[in-house]
C-alpha cells in the first residue's frame, strides 16, 4: 500500500476523523476560526500513514493552544511561547513520533519569538502550525507582531507604532525547509497543506490566516470576500503557473531587470502563459519563495496562499542519531565498568 | 643522579598545600591539574581549588587578570584544599600582590624573578621591588628563580618564537615542584607527549624545560631539602580524579547504563555548569543525548518534552539559569514528570561573580517558582559525591514521578578529588516502568492522574496505544487529567503533590551525627561546604571541645530525625557560603531552633581555621 509515495505499514488501523477527536468539546467563541483548523487536522491525519499513538500535539498558551485536548493523541499545553522547545526535546529524544506543534501569532512571535526561529534553523521534523488572527484574543485584544501598523487596539488606543512580521518571511529566513500559508474559510485548500505538510520531513511551518469575531472580526475579509476573492488570492500550485484573477488572466512574471516580481495581464503587451513563473516550491535556492512571500506586504499584489518552499535535507534529529549510533558502534561501547573506570586511574591495595 | 639526591635531606610531611598563581595566560590551570595528577598517582588523597577570572584572557600582567590553582594534598584523608597555601609559586609581580597574603608565616615562596621586570610591577601597582624588600625575606622561605630566563636557555636553539618559549614556562615550575615533591617523573613526561601528541615539537620544548626546572632544583643550591608525602590510608580500590562537574556528567551517563533508557540532558552553557554539558556530549555510547538549546527556557523545556516522551530527563544550570528556568520548573510540578535540574551555584545575584563560588541559590532552589511548587532539593557535598548525587536525584525523579533539583557549586564544579570507581554490584538498582495498561474502570479507561498509594501517578509514555493523554500546566482534575477549574479538586491537587513530596521523605537516610549525639553545639551544615566544616569539627574535638557535626545531603524533604538532633544539642551553629539562608529555613521549619551563623560570601569555600576561631567564640 502506498500514498504519495510513502510506504505505509499494513499494520495501520483505518482511521476515521472520529478517531482523533478527543470527545471533549471546544471551547472557542461561536465562529472562531479555529474550529476549521481543527476539522481539517482531523480529516487529514486519516490519511498521513502514523499511528494516532505515535502522533504528540504540542502547544503553548492562547486560544489556539487549547488544541491539544481536543485531539485523541498524546499532547502537551505547555507554556506561552514554549512550544518549540518541549516538542524539539521529545522529537530529538524520539525521532519516531510526528510531533505537531499548534501555536498563535502572538504565542510564536512574541514571546517564542526566540524558540520559533531556532526550531525553525535546525530542522527539526516537526510540524508548527501558526494561527494568524493578528490580535490577542485570550488576553482580550492587545495588538500582536502581526497586527497592522498603526491598529488601534486595547493597548494601543492611538494606534501601533510597531511594524508586524511577515511571518512565512521570517520563517524564509530562518531555515525552514517547508513553508506554506492556508486560510481558515479554504478547508479544502488548507486540508491539502495541511497534508503536505504531514508528509514533509523537516522544519514545517504553516501559516493559517484565521478570524478572530470577537476581537478581529474580518481582519482577512479583503482576501476572502467573495467579490474580491479571485484579485486578492494568488494560489501557489506546484509545477503550474502563477496565475489569479478573475478568469485566470492575471500572472506573476519576474522583471529581470530589476529583479522583482510584477504582476502582468495575459494578452496585454504580448504577455502570454509563458511569460509567468511556473512555481516550484522545491528549488533548493529560497530566493523567489522569499519574493513571493513578500508579496503579502506589496499594494498592487495578491496574497499567496499554498506552498512556498517544500525542500529535503538531512534533519537535526537523523543527524543527531547517526552520531549516537556511531559511538554506540565502536568496538567495546556502552560498557559500565569502561565508562565508570575510564582511562586515566591508580589503584590503592 | 642518586648521588646528587644524597646532599639533600628529605623531609617526610603529612599534608601539603601548594598555590600555583600567574597570568591567565600562564597556563596555571594546566600545571595545578598535572601536578594533581602526579600526587594522586601516588596515592595521596586531595583536593583542589581553581581560582580563575571571568576574562578569558585579562591584559598581561594585570592584577585583576590573576589565575590560581590550589591543592591540598596528604597522607591523610583530605577535606578541604587547604586553608593557607604552604607553598605559593608566583609567575609575575600581580600574581605575588593578590596572593601573597595567603601564605602562611613561614611558608616557602617560589617566586620568577624574571618576571620582576619595571612594566610588570607597574602594573601590579608596585611603587618598589618587593623581592628586595627585607620582610619578605624575614618572613618567609623565598626562593628566587628567573624562570624566563631558564626556559629560554633550555629551548635556545630549538626555532620557537619567544612567544613560544615564554608560554612553556609553566612546565619549569611544574618540574621545579616534581623534584622538590620527589615525584617520579616519567609519568609525566609521558603525559607531556600525549598531551601534546599534534605538536611533537611543543611535546619535546615542554618536556625538556620540565627537565630544566626538575634539574634546577637538584643543582641550583637554592634549596636544603626535598619533602616527601607518603600515600594516605584511602580505602582499597581503583581511582580517578574527577571534578563535580565531570562526576555529574558520570553519574547521569551511568543511570542510563543501569537502566538502559535514554538520558537527555537539555542545557544551556552558563559558567560554572557548562563542562556538565560538554562532558555528557562525549558519553552518546553510553546512552546519553544532549541538547544544547537556544536559551535556559529551552533548555529545561527541551529535558521536559523529552521526559514526556520517556526519556530520563536532565538539565543543567547556574543560578541566573535556574532564575529563568523557574516557570517551567512549576509546569514540571503540576505535570508531574520525572526530570533533574542540576544548580551549579556561583557568586550573585544576577551575573555577579561567575567563577567564584556561593551558596546562595538554597531557597531560589526550596521556593522560587510561582503557586505552590514543591519539588525535592537535594545538595551533593564534594566534587565525587556529585556522581552518587546525580544518580540519586534521577532515582528519586523517576521513583516519585517529580522534578528534583540538585545543588552542586562552583567549588564542587571546579575542584577535584580522588574518585573511588565503584563496581557496578555496588551501584543503586534503578528500574524505570512505563505505564502500558489502562488502569481504571477494569482496564477499559486511562486515568493519568490515578495515584498509587504513595500518591505517585502512572507514566505512559507516546506510542503506547490506548493510553493517549494530555499533560499540561493548566489545572488537572485529581483523577482523569483533564482541564479542571473547580476550587475543591485545585486545592486537592495542590494539597497532593505537597504530601507526594512529604513522602519522598521514606527514601531520606536519617542525618548522622558526627561526634557526641548530644553536647555544646552542633555544626550544621550542607552542600559544598562539608569538607570545611567537618575539619573544623575534627580539630574542635580534637582541642576537646564538645561539638558535633551534621551534613544535611537532603535539604526537602529533611531528614526525620533532624529535629531530634537539632534540639539535643544547646546551640546550633550554621556556617554557609551565603547570608544565612540554611539558618533561616531551619528557623522556620523547627520553631524554637535559633542557629548561630558564620556566613562568607567572598567567593570562596570557608577556610577551616576562621571557622574554628568562630566556633570557638561561640561557646
Amino acid at each position: 500500500m502506498s500514498t504519495n509515495g510513502q510506504t505505509v505499514t499494513a499494520a495501520l488501523p483505518v482511521y476515521t476523523k472520529k478517531d482523533f477527536e478527543s470527545g471533549v468539546d471546544p471551547r472557542w467563541c461561536p465562529g472562531c476560526g479555529d474550529y476549521s483548523i481543527i476539522n481539517q487536522i482531523q480529516k487529514t491525519l486519516p490519511s498521513v500513514g502514523v499511528k494516532r499513538e505515535n502522533i504528540v500535539f504540542v502547544s503553548g498558551i492562547g486560544c489556539s493552544s487549547r488544541f491539544p485536548y481536543y485531539m485523541n493523541n498524546y499532547g502537551m499545553h505547555t507554556l506561552h511561547g514554549r512550544a518549540p522547545s518541549f516538542a524539539s526535546g521529545l522529537k530529538v529524544s524520539r525521532p519516531e513520533l510526528q510531533v505537531w506543534i499548534m501555536t498563535g501569532d502572538g504565542d510564536a512571535l512574541a514571546i517564542g519569538g526566540n524558540h520559533f526561529i531556532h526550531a525553525m534553523r535546525r530542522n527539526l521534523d516537526m510540524k508548527l502550525v501558526m494561527f494568524n488572527n493578528r490580535i490577542y484574543g485570550l488576553t482580550k485584544g492587545q495588538v500582536s507582531p502581526t497586527s497592522e501598523l498603526h491598529k488601534k487596539t486595547k493597548s494601543t488606543p492611538d494606534g501601533s507604532p510597531d511594524y508586524p512580521f511577515n511571518p512565512p518571511l521570517l520563517a524564509l529566513g530562518a531555515g525552514a525547509t517547508f513553508v506554506a500559508r492556508a486560510i481558515d474559510v479554504e478547508g479544502v485548500h488548507m486540508g491539502g497543506v495541511l497534508k503536505a505538510a504531514a508528509e514533509h520531513k523537516g522544519s514545517t511551518f504553516v501559516e493559517v490566516f484565521q478570524n478572530c469575531p470577537v476581537f478581529n472580526d474580518g481582519a482577512y475579509t479583503f482576501i476572502t470576500e467573495k467579490a474580491n476573492k479571485a484579485e486578492a488570492q494568488l494560489r501557489m500550485e506546484q509545477g503550474k503557473p502563477l496565475l489569479f484573477g478573475k478568469d485566470n488572466k492575471k500572472g506573476i512574471r519576474i522583471d529581470h531587470q530589476r529583479g522583482e516580481l510584477e504582476v502582468v495581464v495575459l494578452g496585454e503587451n504580448g504577455v502570454t502563459e509563458k511569460d509567468i513563473l511556473v512555481h516550484d516550491a522545491t528549488r533548493e535556492d529560497p530566493t523567489i519563495a522569499f519574493m513571493l512571500a513578500g508579496l503579502a506586504d506589496k499594494a498592487g499584489f495578491p496574497t499567496p496562499i499554498g506552498v512556498f518552499r517544500n525542500v529535503q535535507k538531512p534533519t537535526c534529529e537523523e543527524m543527531t542519531w547517526e552520531m549516537i549510533d556511531a559511538a554506540k558502534a565502536k568496538p567495546g561501547a556502552g560498557q559500565l565498568t569502561k565508562l565508570l573506570a575510564g582511562n586515566d586511574t591508580w589503584t590503592i591495595k | 643522579m642518586s648521588t646528587q639526591t644524597a646532599k639533600h635531606k628529605v623531609e617526610q610531611v603529612e599534608t601539603v598545600t601548594i598555590r600555583f598563581v600567574g597570568d591567565s595566560g600562564d597556563g596555571m590551570q594546566l600545571t595545578g591539574t598535572e601536578f594533581t595528577k602526579a600526587n594522586a598517582l601516588a596515592g595521596n588523597d586531595l583536593a583542589t581549588f581553581p581560582d580563575y577570572p571571568a576574562e578569558i584572557r585579562a591584559p598581561a600582567g594585570s592584577l585583576f587578570g590573576v589565575s590560581g590553582f590550589q591543592l591540598s594534598f596528604g597522607a591523610n584523608e583530605v577535606l578541604t584544599p587547604g586553608d593557607q597555601p604552604d607553598v605559593l609559586v608566583a609567575m609575575n609581580p600581580a600574581a605575588l600582590k593578590t596572593n601573597l597574603a595567603d601564605l602562611r608565616h613561614g611558608g616557602m615562596l617560589i617566586v620568577n624573578a624574571g618576571a620582576f621586570t619595571e612594566s610588570n610591577l607597574e602594573k601590579a601597582n608596585y611603587k618598589s621591588n618587593p623581592l628586595e624588600d627585607p620582610a619578605l625575606q624575614s618572613n618567609y622561605r623565598v626562593v628566587l628563580v628567573d624562570m624566563n630566563k631558564l626556559t629560554e636557555a633550555a629551548l635556545e636553539g630549538t626555532g620557537l618564537s619567544s612567544k613560544e618559549v615564554a608560554r612553556c614556562k609553566n612546565f619549569f615550575a611544574l618540574g621545579l615542584m616534581y623534584w622538590l615533591y620527589s615525584r617520579p617523573i616519567d609519568p609525566q613526561l609521558a603525559s607531556i607527549k600525549r598531551k601534546f601528541a599534534k605538536k611533537p615539537e611543543f611535546a619535546e620544548a615542554n618536556a625538556k624545560v620540565f627537565m630544566a626546572g626538575h634539574v634546577f632544583g637538584e643543582t641550583s643550591e637554592l634549596f636544603h631539602e626535598r619533602y616527601q608525602v607518603p600515600a594516605s590510608k584511602l580505602a582499597p580500590g581503583t581511582y580517578r580524579n574527577v571534578t563535580g562537574n565531570f562526576a555529574t556528567a558520570l553519574g547521569f551517563a551511568t543511570v542510563a547504563q543501569l537502566t538502559g533508557r535514554t538520558v537527555f540532558l537539555g542545557s544551556y552553557p552558563i559558567t560554572p555548569a557548562t563542562e556538565i554539558l560538554q562532558e555528557m556530549a562525549k558519553f552518546k555510547e553510553y546512552g546519553v543525548v544532549t541538547y544544547q538549546a537556544e536559551d535556559e527556557i529551552a533548555g529545561i523545556g527541551s529535558a521536559i518534552g523529552a521526559a514526556f516522551g520517556g526519556a530520563l530527563a536532565c538539565t543543567s544550570t547556574s543560578g541566573p539559569g535556574l532564575a529563568l528556568k523557574s516557570e517551567m520548573m512549576g509546569l514540571a510540578v503540576i505535570t508531574e514528570l520525572p526530570l533533574v535540574i542540576v544548580d551549579v551555584q556561583r557568586g550573585g545575584p544576577s551575573t555577579g561573580m561567575p567563577t567564584k563560588t556561593e551558596q546562595a541559590d538554597l531557597l531560589q532552589a526550596l521556593f522560587g517558582r510561582h503557586g505552590e511548587s514543591p519539588m525535592p532539593v537535594i545538595a551533593a557535598q564534594s566534587a565525587a559525591d556529585c556522581f552518587w548525587a546525580a544518580i540519586e536525584a534521577m532515582k528519586i525523579a523517576t521513583k516519585w514521578m517529580t522534578p528534583v533539583l540538585l545543588l552542586t557549586d562552583g567549588y564542587l564544579a571546579n575542584g577535584s578529588e580522588p574518585f573511588r570507581v565503584p563496581s557496578p554490584d555496588e551501584l543503586p538498582k534503578l528500574t524505570v516502568k512505563y505505564q502500558t495498561e489502562k488502569n481504571y474502570a477494569n482496564g477499559t479507561q486511562y486515568m493519568p492522574y490515578l495515584r498509587d498509594a504513595k500518591l505517585i501517578r502512572p507514566w505512559a509514555i507516546p506510542g503506547t496505544a490506548g493510553l493517549e493523554h494530555r499533560v499540561g500546566g493548566l489545572e488537572k482534575d485529581a483523577l482523569s487529567g483533564m482541564v479542571s477549574y473547580d476550587g475543591n479538586n485545585h486545592e486537592k491537587m495542590v494539597l497532593t503533590r505537597a504530601q507526594k513530596v512529604r513522602n519522598v521523605v521514606e527514601d531520606v537516610p536519617d542525618v548522622e551525627v558526627f561526634g557526641e549525639k548530644r553536647g555544646e553545639l552542633l555544626l550544621v551544615s550542607w552542600g559544598g561546604t562539608f569538607g570545611s566544616v567537618r575539619g573544623a569539627a575534627e580539630a574542635l574535638q580534637a582541642a576537646g571541645k564538645k561539638v558535633s557535626h551534621v551534613h544535611l545531603r537532603w535539604l526537602n524533604p529533611l531528614p526525620k530525625n533532624l529535629g531530634e538532633v537539632l534540639g539535643s544539642f544547646k546551640k546550633v551553629f550554621v556556617p554557609e557560603v551565603n547570608g544565612g539562608q540554611l539558618a533561616f529555613y531551619l528557623r522556620g521549619m523547627y520553631p524554637g531552633v535559633d542557629p548561630l551563623q558564620y556566613n562568607r560570601i567572598n567567593g570562596k569555600p570557608i577556610k577551616i581555621h576562621d571557622l574554628v576561631a568562630k566556633v570557638s567564640e561561640a561557646l
